[in-house]
């Protein structure tokens, strides 16, 4: 079990150097001097150049790479430069709404995908099974930003109960929430589906195991196979999707964020690459890339602790 | 005052799912402590008989007669009043203990499973009935351990234990020793044997091999094709068989041969002190990792023309073994030659080598590309000629009418073709570039008895027509004491053993050589007996 | 299945007859008949610029294809050589590299980067074919190393070792014939979520540039009408919505009718 978390924790940390040198690289090769963006055309060539020695510019790649690197580190991130404020703080106020949007959508696509695919897969073939399979086909297909901008229509326009966006801050969290409601049904329906289709298959494959039929002529009855030695196994394949969908879910709120004017990465994001504030865009970038590597490394741990094979091998 | 009610009657049982007819009209009766044998062909229905019984048979199965279990009738039983049944009065135990077990439970807590489902009883009483149960099976691991932690015979063991801790009256074995080795098997079965006396359980066993049969039922049901063509006591029907499928299968499992006499001929594999390692996980994170060693020390030679057996349990290095001998891996130590040039030359193989020797595979079904024809398949080989054959089509034909395969079936995918015309598709695919040596990996084990001696007398008949060397590897000793002129026995990576044929039969001299022997189930010798 | 490749060919048909045919030139603005209810002369309406939506419509179609099938094909092109390439070296260092770089490329919120590569080198629909395929890289290598890595252990490929073949050869001989159904199965699957990521790039204004129609973009320019003129955002959606549900029942399809299970029970 040791090994095992020690190796996790050996690959989570490779990916991470592996990405930050990735995004580092993909920053410095973007056309374009963010010094001259910053101060505009007709500079004069010593104002330039004074700008991007303060901007650290001039130093040698593996240097700028090391400091960045060792500054994220100890948690400073830089100095936006256009906001012209550490980009700690930036982040700091909007991840408040970017990570919770993600968390909120993710809980509600399991809470409707399991029962779903669980429903799905015990009554294989019959009316509960072909309707939600029908529905899941809908619901893959449905782009979750076109999805929003319906919900919006229908709940906020057309029946006022939701305001159509905005967020009020975490000061009364049950008015958060509610604002955060809409644009979280809207990520998580699709993904919901996806989810759905993924246990129904995973549970439908293990159905069909040798053990199953052990447990049947035990005298377990089809329902008690299903749940005691089906779904547990059926979780492996589940817990990947769930993992891919939560960087699905945080990527994809950046779209949604927008459509419900929510202060969170995505609006910062944009607005950085509009106005060429790389610092900002890299620190982001990697900030999401890092939980993201971070919930797959979650996932690795949950995998052991359903699968006793993977902690006494590997 | 005994015959008067039978734990089990099966009267005018049939069987069909869709349109196909599975079993028909099958009649049987298993009494309390009685062992009853089903046996037949793949194919005979024998397993879906068993299914019937415990009513888990698969959807759009549509039953028609009466199977009465202890005053039950389980056609018209409820499935929730089966579900009280099965683990309670009959259970089963499956072929596959490789897959039959949760991964990730533990052993315990799915023994103790089957009691808590039919019982009100506590947990901690139900685990301590499964683990005084999992020790009276003979399994003296904790069971807190996974079924990844053991063994395929400590798995079926679990299985068993998992099937008999309610006691049941009768329990059903499907092909229960089938994946297992032959000490294994003969462990198992004497497990079960001993389980029946102590229990008075019936026991109904299906089985393909006959001589697991004649070893230990009381009583014999021999099937073909969805219906039971005879059935009798075991004794009785060992002394008399009355229909001409029991008398053909009996005698296809005691097929002999005449392999023509060996006269003697030039080395052509030499192979000394072969070592071959395989890197097993790191036991700690940097340390330097362990070492398997699958072939530890390996010497031995074959001759042009000379028929030499190899004998051995799984994890032998049996297969280590055919990829070495075929130059597809290196070896970390010693030589293997063949009419004196090394077999593995690095990266780019050898061709006047390679085009000596061929090999033909365990799984028919999974020794031809699906996508091709059987034409493209057998030619494969040419491969390694300097130039392709000027006449491709004839010699393709040739070569299928050499093994009792029309020159047509050239032009067919593999899928169309049974399990034993494959072997033969393989052995064509095999003598293409007529080899001097032929490595017959486990090639008739996956076969059925009348198949599998179809393809011995193939292969005895080639090697009449011309001098031809081969090693036949099997874990069957039966069919290699009947090819063979000489055998090597191999335990753990070691040659144990090695000699003619007859005389390692006769006399074995190394323990584990008698152990094989002896655990090896036989039919009595003929009827006459 | 039918219902399948019946909507996925009436998408490709109206995105093939807009070479040669639309109802009306979407470059001319008709302002005084904006945003029009479907009626008998703009079966789908109108937008805020008086344009014809069933013509948007088409040209949308067009524009989503053309990207989806193109970052499919670099998915394909590069992801399944590199997959049958690591199949082959498994175990190696090189499948090792070939794995993480997949599994890098994964833990990257692909929307993120598709928004970063459009946004910094200028947007436009070569550059989200782009960044759309480069996510299908690792989709198909990894798919296709673990379709192959099975079938490198059966024994049809150890007979073709012992006639001499290389991997190479193996690979394209044996290999790839049987992995082609469940790529052309994920294929489908790719080309659906390439529509779906292609129309996310476009409403957020990185996808193709006006003035090619796109879905995404109509969808985007219908935001802020939805209360005066719903149909202006339902129609596009509902096209996204019918062309992925077409393909994805298509896959499903393919798999079931490709699988060599029912195939064998079949003949």
């Amino acid at each position: 079990m040791i090994r095992y978390i020690a190796s996790r924790l050996l690959s989570l940390t490779l990916s991470l150097i592996a990405a930050s040198i990735v995004i580092f690289a993909v920053i410095e090769i973007i056309p374009g001097d963010p010094a001259s963006f910053m101060l505009g055309v007709g500079v004069r060539p010593d104002t330039l150049e004074a700008l991007r020695d303060q901007m650290g510019l001039n130093d040698p790649l593996a240097m700028r790479y090391f400091s960045w690197v060792t500054g994220m580190l100890t948690g400073d991130f830089g100095i936006s430069w256009t906001y012209k404020i550490p980009v700690s703080e930036l982040v700091d106020d909007r991840i408040w709404v970017s990570l919770p949007l993600a968390i909120y959508a993710l809980f509600l696509s399991t809470i409707i995908a399991f029962p779903a695919g669980i429903i799905a897969a015990s009554h294989r073939g019959g009316m509960g099974d072909v309707s939600i399979m029908g529905a899941t086909q809908f619901g893959v297909a449905i782009p979750n930003f076109w999805f929003a901008m319906i919900l919006v229509l229908i709940f906020a326009i057309k029946l006022p109960w939701f305001s159509a966006g905005g967020f009020p801050g975490w000061d009364d969290p049950l008015l958060a929430l509610k604002s955060l409601t809409l644009p979280a049904i809207a990520l998580a329906l699709p993904q919901a589906a996806i989810l759905a289709r993924v246990m129904r298959s995973s549970l439908l494959d293990n159905l069909g195991e040798d053990y199953i039929r052990t447990a049947r002529a035990k005298g377990l009855t089809h329902r008690q196979a299903l749940w005691r030695h089906g779904v547990r196994n059926a979780m492996i394949p589940v817990l990947t999707i769930i993992g891919l969908q939560f960087s699905f879910l945080l990527a994809g709120g950046i779209i949604i964020e927008q459509i419900f004017f929510l202060p969170g990465l995505g609006r910062l994001i944009f607005q950085a690459i509009s106005a060429r504030d790389l610092i900002v865009v890299e620190s982001v970038v990697m900030l999401l890339v890092f939980v993201v590597i971070l919930v797959n490394f979650a996932v690795d741990l949950a995998y052991a602790a359903v699968d006793p094979r993977l902690r006494s091998c590997e | 005052m005994k015959a008067t009610m039978p734990l089990l009657r099966i009267s005018d049982m049939s069987l069909t799912i869709g349109a196909t007819k599975i079993l028909q009209d099958i009649n049987l009766q298993l009494q309390h402590g009685e062992i009853l044998a089903i046996t037949g062909e793949s194919g005979s229905g024998k397993s879906m008989a068993a299914l019937s019984i415990m009513g888990l048979l698969p959807r759009g199965a549509l039953t028609t007669g009466q199977i009465m279990l202890d005053g039950t009738e389980i056609l018209t039983t409820s499935e929730t009043n089966l579900c009280k049944l099965r683990g309670d009065t009959m259970s089963m135990v499956f072929q596959e203990p490789m897959t039959a077990l949760n991964p990730v439970q533990n052993i315990g807590n799915q023994v103790a499973e089957t009691i808590l489902i039919h019982e009100h009883t506590s947990k901690k009483k139900a685990h301590k009935r499964a683990t005084d149960m999992l020790r009276r099976v003979g399994l003296d691991v904790a069971p807190t351990r996974f079924p990844h932690e053991l063994s395929g015979g400590q798995r079926q063991r679990v299985v068993i234990a998992m099937a008999i801790v309610k006691h049941p009256k009768l329990l059903i074995a499907d092909e229960p020793t089938t994946a297992l080795d032959v000490t294994t098997q003969a462990n198992i079965l004497i497990l079960l044997k001993d389980l029946v006396r102590e229990f008075d359980m019936g026991l109904l066993i299906i089985t393909h091999d006959l001589a697991v049969v004649a070893d230990l039922a009381d009583h014999i049901v021999v099937m073909q094709k969805g219906r039971v063509v005879e059935s009798a006591s075991t004794p009785k029907l060992l002394a008399n068989m009355l229909h001409p499928y029991t008398r053909a299968l009996f005698d296809a499992s005691r097929h002999q041969v005449d392999l023509p006499v060996y006269k003697g001929g030039l080395q052509l594999v030499y192979a000394s002190q072969i070592v071959r390692n395989y890197p097993s996980p790191r036991k700690t994170i940097f340390g330097p990792r362990p070492k398997f060693c699958a072939l530890d020390n390996i010497s031995f030679t074959i001759d042009h023309g000379e028929r030499v057996g190899l004998v051995g349990e799984s994890g032998c290095g049996k297969s280590t073994l055919t990829r070495v001998l075929l130059g597809l891996e290196d070896v970390q130590g010693g030589t293997i030659t063949l009419d004196g040039e090394p077999v593995f030359t690095g990266k780019k193989p050898n061709l006047t080598v390679r085009r000596k020797m061929q090999v033909v595979f365990q799984d028919p079904y999974s020794s031809f590309n699906p996508r091709h024809r059987v034409s493209r398949l057998i030619s494969e080989p040419w491969n390694l000629l300097d130039h392709q054959p000027d006449d491709p089509d004839t010699r393709i034909a040739t070569a299928l009418e050499n093994v009792g395969l029309s020159a047509l079936d050239a032009f067919r995918y593999i899928h169309e073709f049974s399990g034993g015309q494959r072997q033969r598709i393989a052995i064509a695919r095999a003598l293409i570039v007529e080899p001097d040596l032929i490595i017959f990996d486990e090639a008739v084990s996956a076969l059925d008895v009348s198949v599998r001696a179809q393809i011995i007398d193939l292969i005895v008949n080639l090697s009449q027509k011309r001098p031809l060397a081969y090693l036949f590897i099997s874990h069957d000793l039966t069919v290699v004491r009947n090819v063979t002129d000489r055998v090597l026995v191999m335990k753990s990576g070691r040659i144990v053993e090695h000699g003619p044929t007859e005389d390692v039969f006769n006399t074995p001299k190394h323990p584990y050589t008698r152990t094989l022997l002896a655990a090896a189930p036989t039919l009595p010798n003929s009827q006459e007996a | 299945m039918v219902i399948g490749a019946t909507l996925t060919l009436v998408f490709l048909s109206l995105a093939a007859l807009s070479f040669i045919y639309t109802p009306y030139n979407i470059q001319s603005f008709d302002i005084p008949n904006k945003l029009q209810r479907p009626n008998a002369n703009n079966w789908l309406g109108t937008d805020h610029f008086g344009r014809d939506i069933m013509s948007m419509v088409m040209l949308g179609a067009r524009t989503s294809i053309a990207v989806a099938v193109l970052a499919v094909g670099i998915g394909i092109c590069a992801g399944i050589p590199l997959g049958l390439l690591a199949a082959a070296r498994r175990g190696s260092l090189l499948d090792e590299l070939i794995m993480r770089g997949n599994d890098l490329v994964f833990a990257f919120p692909s929307l993120v980067i598709a928004i970063l590569i459009t946004a910094i080198f200028s947007p436009s629909a070569i550059n989200a074919i782009i960044a759309i395929g480069i996510f299908n890289v690792p989709v198909f290598a990894r798919l296709s190393r673990g379709a192959a890595l099975p079938i490198w252990e059966r024994d049809f490929i150890l007979a073709a070792r012992v006639a001499g073949k290389s991997s190479l050869h193996i690979s394209i001989e044996h290999i790839l014939p049987n992995i082609t159904n469940l790529m052309i199965v994920q294929g489908t699957i790719q080309f659906s979520l390439g529509i779906l990521a292609e129309a996310a790039l476009s409403y957020v204004g990185l996808g193709a540039q006006p003035p090619t129609a796109s879905w995404g973009r109509m969808l985007a320019d219908a935001q802020t009408l939805t209360s005066i003129a719903p149909h202006t955002a339902l129609i596009p959606g509902m096209a996204i919505v019918f062309m992925v549900l077409g393909l994805n029942l298509l896959g499903d399809g393919l798999r079931d009718w490709l699988d060599p299970r029912t195939k064998v029970a079949r003949s």
